[in-house]
C-alpha cells in the first residue's frame, strides 16, 4: 500500500507544475492560432511588432506590481500615477525649452524628473502603508484619487500637449526601431529581465515571497519586513515612471483620461501570469505572458466583426477566466485520481 | 434708557433687512448647473461658461449669474436646492449629470417658480424645461458623411471610430450610416474608440493591418482623430489624398484646418460654447422684448478653411 501510494504526489507535483507554468503560454497560443484563423493579416510582421508595442506600458508596469502584489500587497495606483507622471513631465519640458532648447537635454530633464517622481510617489505609498500601518489597498485607492484629480487640475481639466518642437526630438522613443524591434519592446525586456533576477536569484526576492506567504514568521526570521515593503513600492513606481517615459512620446500628451483602468490590466496581467493575488508566489515570465494575452485579446478583437462591439468586454472576461482556470482549477488533479 | 436703544437698534436692523431685501430683489439671479469639468470638451464648456458671465453681467448690472460645478449627480441634486434655498433663484440653467437623476430636483426648482433652461441632455419628463438648449447628435454624424461623400467615389473605403457605447454615440453613427447608404463607398468596419486618444491609436493601428486599402476615416471626435493620425503617420500611410474626420471642434484641429492641414481637413461642430448660448436666451427671457422660450437645437456647421476663425478660441482649453 505504502509502495503504491508515495510515487503519487511526486507524480501529481509534476503535473500542476506543469500546468502552473504552461497554462498563460498554452492560452497564449490559443489566442495566437484563433487570431490567425479570424484573419492571417494578424501575424504579419507590422501587427506582431504594434502588439509588443503596445504591451510594453502595461507589461512594464505589470512587473513592479508584481513584486507588490509577492510581498502581499496591491497597488490601485499605477494607472493615476502614470498619468500625473506624464502631466508633469510635459509641464516640465515645455518649461525648460527657454533654457535648454528643444535638443535632448530637456528630454533627459523630463525622464529625471519622471524617475523622481516615480520613485517618490512609490516611497509614498509604501511609507503610508507600512510605517502608516493603513491597508495597502486603502493607501492606493487614496493616492489613485488624488494622483488623477492632480492631472486634471494641471491640465485644466484638458489635456496638456508636448511642445512640438520637443516631439520631434523625442518621438523615436516610442516610434524607431533598434535591431528590428521597437525601443520600448527593448525597454519591456530589459524591465522583464531585471524583475525576472530580481526575483528568483537575489535574497530581495525571497524575502517578498517570504512576506507574501507569512508575514509574521518573516519578521520573527529577522526580515526587515517594512523595509522590503516599501522597496516593492518603490519598484513599482519606477515601473510605473518607464513605462510613462515611452508613453509620452507616442501621442504627447496627457489628460485625466490617459490610464484609466491601467491598474486593473496590470493586476490582471500578473494574476494571468501566474502569482498569487494574496501573495507569497510570484512569476515574472507569467506576468509578461499576462500582459500579452491582455492585449492580444483587444488585438483580436479589432480583427473581427463576427463579435458584437457590446461584447468586447464579455470576451476579455472569458479569457481572463479562462486562462487562470487553466492554471488553478483542479481539472488536472482530478483526472489523476480517477486514474 | 436700556429698552429704548433696544428698540432703535431693532428699528435700525429691521431697516437694513428691508434694503437688503429691496436689493436682492431687483438683482435676477440665475443659477448656472454642470458637471465638474473632468474632460477636455467640459473643461471648453467651464471656461465659456466663466466667459459667457463676465460678458453678461458686463452688458446687465441687474443680472447675477451664479455658476455651480458639481462632481456627481447627487452633489448636483444638492446644488440645485441650495441654488433655490440659499440664493433664490429667478431662473436656472442646468446641464444635467445624467438625466434621470437629476429630473425630479429639476422639477422642483421649477415649482418654486424659476424659468428652466435645459441644456445638451434631456431630462426623462417631458414639459418641465421652458427652454432646450443642445447640439445635434444625429446631424453630427449626417454632416459628416455628406462630406465623405463629396470627397470619395463609389467603391472607395472607409473606417469608422465610434465613441463609448451610448445613446449620442449610436444617435450619430445611425445618421452617419444613413447618409453613406447607397453611395458605394464601403464601411470595412466600426470599433468603440471611446472618445480617446490611446484607444484612437490602438484601434486604427489593427484597422491599417487588417485592411490593406482604406481611403479615409471618421473618428467622429477630435481626440480620436489625434491617436488615428498618429496611427497613420507610424503606418506611413498618411499621403494619397488619405483623411481623417473627427467632430466636437477642438482648438487645435480648427487651428489646423485654418493652417490648410490636408490630413484633417475639416472638423463637424459640437461645441462646448453651448453653454453660453443657453446662458444668453436665459437672460434675454428677462431682457428681451421677443418670445424666447421653445427648443434652440445648434447646427452641426462643417468647420472649414473659410469659416473656422469664428469657432477658434485660443485662450480655451478645448
Amino acid at each position: 500500500m505504502a509502495d503504491t501510494i508515495a510515487p503519487q504526489p511526486a507524480a501529481r507535483r509534476a503535473t500542476s507544475l506543469d500546468i502552473k507554468t504552461l497554462g498563460p503560454a498554452i492560452a497564449l497560443i490559443l489566442l495566437c492560432v484563433i487570431g490567425f484563423l479570424l484573419n492571417p493579416a494578424f501575424l504579419s510582421e507590422g501587427n506582431i511588432t504594434n502588439l509588443l508595442t503596445r504591451s510594453a506600458f502595461i507589461g512594464i508596469i505589470a512587473v513592479g506590481a508584481t513584486f507588490v502584489i509577492t510581498a502581499g500587497g496591491i497597488d490601485l495606483s499605477v494607472g493615476s500615477m502614470a498619468a500625473v507622471i506624464a502631466g508633469v513631465m510635459i509641464i516640465v519640458m515645455n518649461n525648460t525649452i527657454d533654457t535648454f532648447g528643444t535638443g535632448i537635454a530637456t528630454v533627459l530633464i523630463g525622464c529625471f524628473c519622471s524617475i523622481i517622481l516615480g520613485l517618490g510617489a512609490g516611497w509614498a505609498n509604501g511609507m503610508l502603508t507600512t510605517k502608516g500601518k493603513i491597508e495597502a489597498f486603502i493607501v492606493t485607492l487614496g493616492t489613485m484619487g488624488i494622483f488623477r484629480s492632480l492631472v486634471t487640475y494641471f491640465a485644466d481639466g484638458g489635456t496638456l500637449s508636448l511642445d512640438y518642437g520637443i516631439r520631434d526630438t523625442y518621438r523615436p522613443v516610442y516610434y524607431d526601431s533598434f535591431m528590428g524591434l521597437p525601443i520600448p519592446v527593448w525597454v519591456f525586456i530589459m524591465v522583464a529581465i531585471a524583475g525576472w533576477v530580481l526575483l528568483n536569484w537575489t535574497a530581495f526576492g525571497r524575502y517578498c515571497t517570504a512576506i507574501g506567504s507569512n508575514e509574521a514568521v518573516a519578521r520573527y526570521s529577522a526580515i526587515k519586513v517594512d523595509r522590503i515593503k516599501t522597496w516593492t513600492y518603490v519598484l513599482q513606481g519606477l515601473c510605473v515612471s518607464l513605462a510613462t517615459i515611452i508613453y509620452v512620446p507616442r501621442l504627447g500628451s496627457a489628460s485625466s483620461s490617459t490610464g484609466v483602468l491601467w491598474e486593473l490590466e496590470a493586476i490582471a496581467a500578473v494574476i494571468i501570469g501566474g502569482t498569487v493575488l494574496k501573495g507569497g508566489y510570484g512569476r515574472i515570465g507569467g506576468t509578461i505572458l499576462g500582459a500579452l494575452i491582455l492585449t492580444t485579446i483587444g488585438n483580436i478583437l479589432n480583427f473581427t466583426d463576427v463579435i458584437s462591439n457590446y461584447l468586447n468586454g464579455t470576451m476579455q472576461g472569458l479569457i481572463i477566466i479562462v486562462a487562470v482556470w487553466l492554471q488553478r482549477g483542479d481539472w488536472g488533479r482530478k483526472g489523476r485520481t480517477k486514474l | 434708557m436700556r429698552g429704548r436703544i433696544a428698540l432703535m437698534a431693532l428699528a435700525l436692523g429691521g431697516a437694513l433687512g428691508l434694503a437688503g431685501a429691496a436689493v436682492a430683489q431687483e438683482k435676477i439671479k440665475i443659477g448656472v448647473s454642470y458637471p465638474t469639468p473632468t474632460h477636455a470638451w467640459a473643461a471648453g464648456m467651464n471656461w465659456h461658461a466663466e466667459n459667457a458671465e463676465k460678458r453678461l453681467e458686463a452688458l446687465y448690472p441687474d443680472i447675477d449669474l451664479i455658476l455651480v460645478n458639481s462632481p456627481d449627480p447627487g452633489a448636483q441634486a444638492s446644488a440645485l436646492e441650495d441654488l433655490v434655498s440659499v440664493h433664490q433663484i429667478d431662473a436656472l440653467v442646468v446641464l444635467p449629470f445624467e438625466s434621470e437623476p437629476l429630473t425630479d430636483p429639476v422639477l422642483n426648482v421649477k415649482k418654486s417658480g424659476a424659468l428652466i433652461t435645459v441644456v445638451d441632455r434631456g431630462l426623462s419628463q417631458p414639459g418641465i424645461e421652458d427652454i432646450y438648449v443642445a447640439g445635434n447628435n444625429p446631424e453630427l454624424g449626417r454632416v459628416s458623411a455628406v462630406y465623405m461623400k463629396s470627397r470619395l467615389k463609389e467603391g472607395d473605403n472607409i473606417v469608422v471610430l465610434r465613441g463609448i457605447p451610448t445613446l449620442i454615440d449610436n444617435e450619430r453613427f445611425d445618421a452617419f450610416m444613413a447618409e453613406i447608404e447607397g453611395s458605394g463607398i464601403n464601411v470595412l468596419d466600426h470599433k468603440h474608440a471611446n472618445w480617446n486618444r490611446d484607444d484612437g491609436f490602438d484601434v486604427m493601428q489593427d484597422f491599417l493591418s487588417r485592411f490593406p486599402d482604406i481611403d479615409a476615416v471618421w473618428a467622429q471626435d477630435d481626440d480620436i482623430a489625434i491617436g488615428v493620425v498618429a496611427a497613420l503617420k507610424q503606418a506611413g500611410r498618411d499621403g494619397d489624398g488619405m483623411f481623417v474626420v473627427g467632430g466636437a471642434g477642438m482648438k487645435e484641429t480648427i487651428k489646423g484646418i485654418m493652417d490648410g492641414n490636408e490630413l484633417v481637413p475639416v472638423d463637424v461642430l459640437y461645441p462646448p460654447a453651448m453653454i453660453a448660448t443657453a446662458m444668453d436666451v436665459t437672460v434675454a427671457a428677462f431682457k428681451s422684448n421677443g418670445p424666447v422660450a421653445g427648443r434652440y437645437i445648434l447646427g452641426a456647421t462643417l468647420i472649414t478653411p473659410e469659416n473656422a476663425e469664428q469657432f477658434y478660441f485660443p485662450d480655451s482649453p478645448f
